[in-house]
């Protein structure tokens, strides 16, 4: 029935071009981003595929739990890696009490995350250190465009009824499409949870396909709410059915769930990334997001990620986190690192 | 490398754990050190050098134990017995608390001065290491409290003496100290001539808790310092963890001593991947079964086995992992591995693998970098291998996988069955009717089902075959440190002498033959000699065949065939053993009157011992289905269920005395576990149980399950304690026999249990209704499921 990937890889599904990898190791050179990246063209439906799928939670914990313990990075290694964290943060507010005001100081902070004296003092000035986005909801996406303009930080909308995804189809590809329009370059849909819990994945497919439709030329991530999903098994069937559909990024949560990102959930969904390369050679992104909010945390989700899909996946074009709290934390981190004293956040510039 | 360079290439960098505290921990003690003996140490004396591993220097002078060494800390362990005895177990409780409180208030110094002796990772020996010997003695200390309850009838052997090896050398030392004194012994320890740091540092750590003096006593030395332990004539016990090779010659040194014996020692366990597991994790869980501790881990999961359908797959993906694996300075906190404890050790496999390449394996080595100072290896694949190559069947102890396919669950079971050892197994498959079905047909005393390498103080750790016997941890690991408290007031037996006939024929009046009974039917004996069967008063009553050690391997091969008797239900084969009962009771006055004319017994005394061997069946049949496993309390999510397994083939020798009862009181509890039994009756009266044969037959007794060889007890002694088929053998008779059987039994390290020559009454239904033979009939494999969606 369902059109192998392997088929579809000869019917001109290869990625144009090559990836922005190599750039990434050469040592001095500032990773691109992004440039030559090839989207996500969707595939077929492959159901034999989904099936064969399992996940062992026991086993996944135990590798989530060594992951902080087997790789640390100290000293000015930290402070890089912490400042190419800033780089990877969809800088959110998605609060029922935003306002236009709410979202300018969020835009404001984007476009200057770190005090200038601490990059200064780093010697990393001439680094690009902005957020990968900033995500808001539909109604403010006027405003952060606005607020942006001039800096290539993209906004991001979340939309398809977040968090829940229960109005009428008809009404959720409107709001992508009226997002896309007030100048949206990235949407956050979220999935309909039933279809994960019912096993309908056909259903799930098509509506992610419409939705990437709707998308048009912005990037699509998907939020599974794995929180609600139940099972490892469940999460990762789920990240390749949206993959299939084309998704360019797979999220974990909408940070409403009482279960948001965790490190058991997110080797279900790199694990899926990879092997979907390793077939397609398409790579999609990963965005964890909810509960990320200290910089410890932060080092232990990038050493994830470069561990099981390699330092191609900490760029912002393929790995982003969901978070806001989290960029003072690294803030007070790089501060410590200049001056060797314990720093307050009540110093840093309020996100 | 500065930040805008890290920036680009997100390196790890250098993650450097100090070690200055445990440096100053050895300055302080001028990097010299004696023994400790009577709660002091000694002056230091010539030895050797206790050396980093990866950097190749010296951490300290070791003093090499003498015999007289050994005799003062032996001596010291004895006196301090009966204060440490006369503790109530609460007492013993406090001191085993407060160890493990010490141990965990300086845990960071002893890990660091693990990495820096034996080259593992800190990460490991702060994880793993410290932390699992921290919960051993917390979990002892529970058992000081509740040995007396929980082991009514049982006490401390007294003196015991324990060699450990290098690859955990702390934790090996918790899993021998810890039930030691929990269950009232004091002890002799010696640490392995690479790593007695630790070792050294906990004594200081005893003292702090105000252990009394001469409990706990360190020789470090060699392997003739062990010798010296091994052979010392008042240690009671010897625990051993190390090779095969060494725990045979101990086999050997210890046999008729009467000294107790648990051996922990090599192992190639297989990691069974079929095709159903979620295969990341399977990859995953290899780095945690054969790249953990560089693979320096008796129970290292260093045997691939995959289901061939994903053989190519399972292989590239598991490349690339290795790939990404970091090996280096140990000290180092994003290390995955250290290195290895010695050069030696390092010499040792690169010699393994020219072999290997010689017999045409493919090696791949991970494409990381090593250090180039230091006894570092790269993590190694080895494929294009089957069991025949020495890399197969061989232990290498180091950070090397063989990887071979399989293509069917049955073919998974035999590749992993296709060793000499038995500690442990992996078993990775989602389908849980799959796994469960294979973890019971795999010979090992533990099986992981999708993990590997899980251990805890509340389960039993140890392995089959050649891997050794007796547990550690949990309540099978206590039984290996108590002995039953009347088998320590036996006394010698007196033995009837050889009967000679004075050639009055008894008066029956047709010829009675009695073959061997061999696979379920009576056959006769390969020698084609008979052997006289002479009564008490000197009359000739009948003849039986002289067995020989063809009947000997027929019988064992019978016996093998009927292994399928262990996975019959437990209640079946409490049907078999009521039935046999019921039968004898038809004939119970026919066994009586054997019973005096072989043996001359008075009316009352023959029927006595024909009623207690009839309750004996029905006793037994009644254990048949209760003496029964546990689920253990592991600190993980999962079940580890302690199943309880048979032997295999039990070989039994009986005794010369109770001819009917004696043969009895073994046979049924092996059966009734599930062994397949080869025995060779009472050698001066064997009519009692070649007349049994009608009352096996009669009872549904599937072929195999009882084989019965007449003829010298010694010679078929000889050749059941030499035969790789059998899985353990009991031995009642004289102390030389007793002896003898044990030092035959090295060649695959059948597990033996002899009377060591004592008197034992078999009418004595409180002993030999009981549990005693049952413990001796099973061995637990512990299986560990983890669970959760």
């Amino acid at each position: 029935m369902s059109l192998n990937v392997r088929d579809m890889k000869s019917k001109n599904m290869a990625p144009k071009g090559g990836a922005t990898s190599g750039s990434a190791s050469s040592g001095k050179a500032v990773a691109k981003i992004g440039s030559a990246h090839q989207r996500n063209p969707g595939f077929e439906l492959d159901l034999d595929w989904v099936d064969r799928i399992v996940m062992n939670r026991s086993a996944l914990e135990r590798r989530a739990a060594t992951i902080g313990a087997r790789r640390t990075v100290k000293k000015q290694y930290q402070a890089a890696w912490l400042l190419k964290a800033i780089t990877l943060i969809d800088l959110t507010t998605l609060n029922s009490d935003d306002t236009n005001g709410r979202v300018r100081r969020l835009c404001a902070k984007a476009k200057n995350p770190v005090r200038r004296d601490i990059l200064q003092a780093l010697g990393a000035n001439d680094l690009p250190i902005r957020p990968g986005a900033v995500c808001v909801y539909h109604n403010f996406v006027a405003t952060a465009v606005e607020a942006l303009e001039g800096t290539n930080i993209p906004v991001a909308a979340v939309s398809t009824a977040f968090p829940h995804g229960l109005t009428p189809l008809d009404i959720r590809l409107r709001e992508i499409k009226a997002s896309v329009k007030a100048g949206a370059k990235e949407i956050d849909i979220v999935i309909e949870r039933s279809q994960v819990l019912n096993q309908d994945w056909q259903g799930l497919y098509d509506q992610i396909k419409a939705f990437r439709e709707a998308c048009g030329d912005a990037h699509i991530k998907t939020i599974l709410g794995t929180g609600e999903l139940a099972t490892q098994t469940n999460v990762a069937k789920a990240s390749l059915v949206c993959m299939l559909a084309g998704a360019d990024f797979i999220k974990t949560s909408t940070g409403k769930e009482k279960v948001n990102a965790n490190l058991v959930t997110s080797l279900s969904m790199v694990r899926m990334i990879r092997e979907f390369y390793q077939k397609t050679k398409i790579e999609i992104g990963y965005k964890p997001a909810g509960g990320i909010s200290s910089a410890k945390s932060a080092l232990t989700y990038m050493a994830l990620m470069k561990e099981e899909l390699g330092i191609k996946w900490l760029e912002p074009h393929l790995f982003r986190f969901g978070a806001s709290s989290l960029l003072t934390d690294i803030e007070r981190q790089l501060e410590h690192q200049v001056t060797g004293r314990y720093a307050a956040d009540y110093r840093q510039p309020m996100v | 490398m500065n930040i805008n360079e890290i920036f680009a290439n997100l390196d790890y960098g250098p993650a450097p754990e100090a070690k200055d505290m445990a440096n100053g921990w050895l300055d302080d003690h001028g990097r010299k050190f004696g023994h400790f003996i009577d709660g002091q140490f000694t002056p230091h004396k010539k030895g050797f050098a206790s050396i980093n591993p990866a950097t190749d220097e010296e951490l300290a002078q070791i003093s090499n134990g003498t015999r007289a060494d050994v005799d003062k800390a032996v001596k010291a362990a004895r006196a301090a017995l009966p204060l440490w005895q006369a503790l109530s177990g609460f007492e013993r409780a406090k001191y085993l608390y407060a160890i493990a409180r010490q141990l965990q208030k300086h845990s960071r110094l002893f890990a660091v001065l693990e990495s820096m002796d034996n080259g593992k990772v800190i990460r490991e020996s702060r994880d793993a290491d410290i932390s699992l010997a921290i919960r051993h003695f917390y979990h002892h200390a529970g058992w000081a409290m509740h040995v007396d309850n929980k082991f009514k009838g049982y006490s401390p052997y007294g003196v015991c003496g324990q060699i450990i090896p290098w690859n955990f050398p702390l934790l090996m030392l918790s899993w021998k100290i810890a039930p030691a004194l929990a269950a009232g012994n004091t002890l002799v320890l010696k640490p392995a001539e690479f790593t007695p740091l630790t070792a050294l540092l906990f004594v200081q750590i005893c003292s702090e808790a105000g252990l009394p003096k001469g409990v706990v006593n360190i020789v470090t030395g060699e392997g003739e310092t062990g010798a010296a332990i091994v052979e010392h004539p008042d240690v009671d016990k010897i625990a051993f963890t190390g090779s095969t090779e060494v725990g045979k010659i101990i086999r050997q040194t210890t046999a008729g001593t009467g000294k107790g014996l648990s051996l922990e020692l090599g192992g190639k366990s297989p990691y069974i991947v079929f095709e159903n597991a979620d295969i990341d994790s399977a990859v995953e869980g290899l780095v945690d079964a054969i790249w953990f501790n560089q693979g320096e881990v008796c129970c290292a999961g260093s045997r691939l086995l995959v289901h061939e359908s994903i053989e190519k797959i399972f292989i590239e993906k598991l490349k690339a992992r290795m790939d990404k694996l970091r090996v280096g300075d140990p000290l180092d906190k994003s290390m995955d591995m250290g290195a290895l404890v010695a050069p030696i050790q390092v010499q040792n496999i690169k010699k393994m693998l020219e072999q290997g390449k010689k017999e045409g394996c493919t090696i791949y080595e991970a494409k990381g970098d090593i250090p180039t100072i230091g006894s570092f290896l790269k993590p190694t694949l080895i494929t294009d291998v089957s069991p025949s190559h020495s890399l197969v069947s061989e232990e290498i102890f180091g950070p090397v996988l063989v990887a071979l396919s399989f293509r069917n669950p049955d073919e998974a079971v035999a590749l992993a069955n296709n060793t000499k050892y038995g500690l442990a197994a992996s078993v990775w498959s989602e389908n849980i009717n799959l796994a469960l079905d294979i973890a019971p047909r795999i010979k090992s005393g533990i099986v992981w089902i999708n993990c590997t390498n899980q251990m805890d103080a509340s389960a039993g750790f140890g392995g089959y075959k050649e891997s050794g016997f007796g547990r550690e941890g949990g309540a099978e690991g206590m039984v290996s440190y108590l002995k039953r408290d009347w088998e320590k007031k036996l006394k010698p037996c007196v033995l009837e002498p050889v009967r000679k006939a004075s050639g009055v024929k008894n008066s029956s009046a047709i010829d009675h033959t009695a073959k061997n009974f061999v696979g379920g039917k009576q056959a006769r004996g390969d020698s084609g000699y008979s052997r006289q069967v002479i009564s008490t008063n000197g009359a000739m009553i009948g003849t039986v065949a002289e067995g020989n050690r063809k009947d000997i391997r027929n019988g064992v091969e019978a016996a093998r065939k009927g292994l399928g008797w262990g996975s019959k239900p437990a209640h079946f084969r409490a049907q078999i053993l009521y039935y046999l009962g019921e039968n004898l009771d038809y004939r119970r006055q026919e066994f009586a009157d054997r019973l005096r004319q072989l043996n001359g017994l008075s009316a009352s005394v023959a029927k006595n011992e024909v009623d207690l061997s009839i309750q004996r069946l029905f006793a037994y049949a009644g254990w048949a289905d209760k003496y029964d496993g546990a689920v253990h309390n592991v600190p993980i999510r999962a079940v580890a269920a302690a199943m309880i397994e048979p032997m295999g083939v039990v070989g039994i020798i009986a005794p010369q005395n109770f001819a009917l009862l004696a043969s009895i009181s073994m046979l049924a509890p092996a059966i009734a576990m599930g062994n397949c039994v080869v025995l060779v009756p009472s050698d001066n009266a064997p009519l009692a149980m070649t007349d049994f044969y009608q009352v096996i037959q009669t009872s549904d007794v599937p072929d195999g399950v009882i084989n019965i060889i007449t003829g010298g007890s010694h010679d078929l002694a000889k050749t059941l304690a030499e035969h790789d088929g059998v899985d353990a053998l009991w031995f009642a008779g004289d102390q030389a026999g007793s002896t003898m059987v044990e030092k035959l039994s090295t060649g695959n390290l059948k597990q033996v249990w002899t009377n060591l020559g004592k008197d034992l009454n078999w009418s004595d239904s409180e002993k030999f209704d009981g549990d005693y033979f049952l413990q001796k009939a099973t061995q637990v494999k512990n299986v560990w499921i983890p669970y959760g969606a």
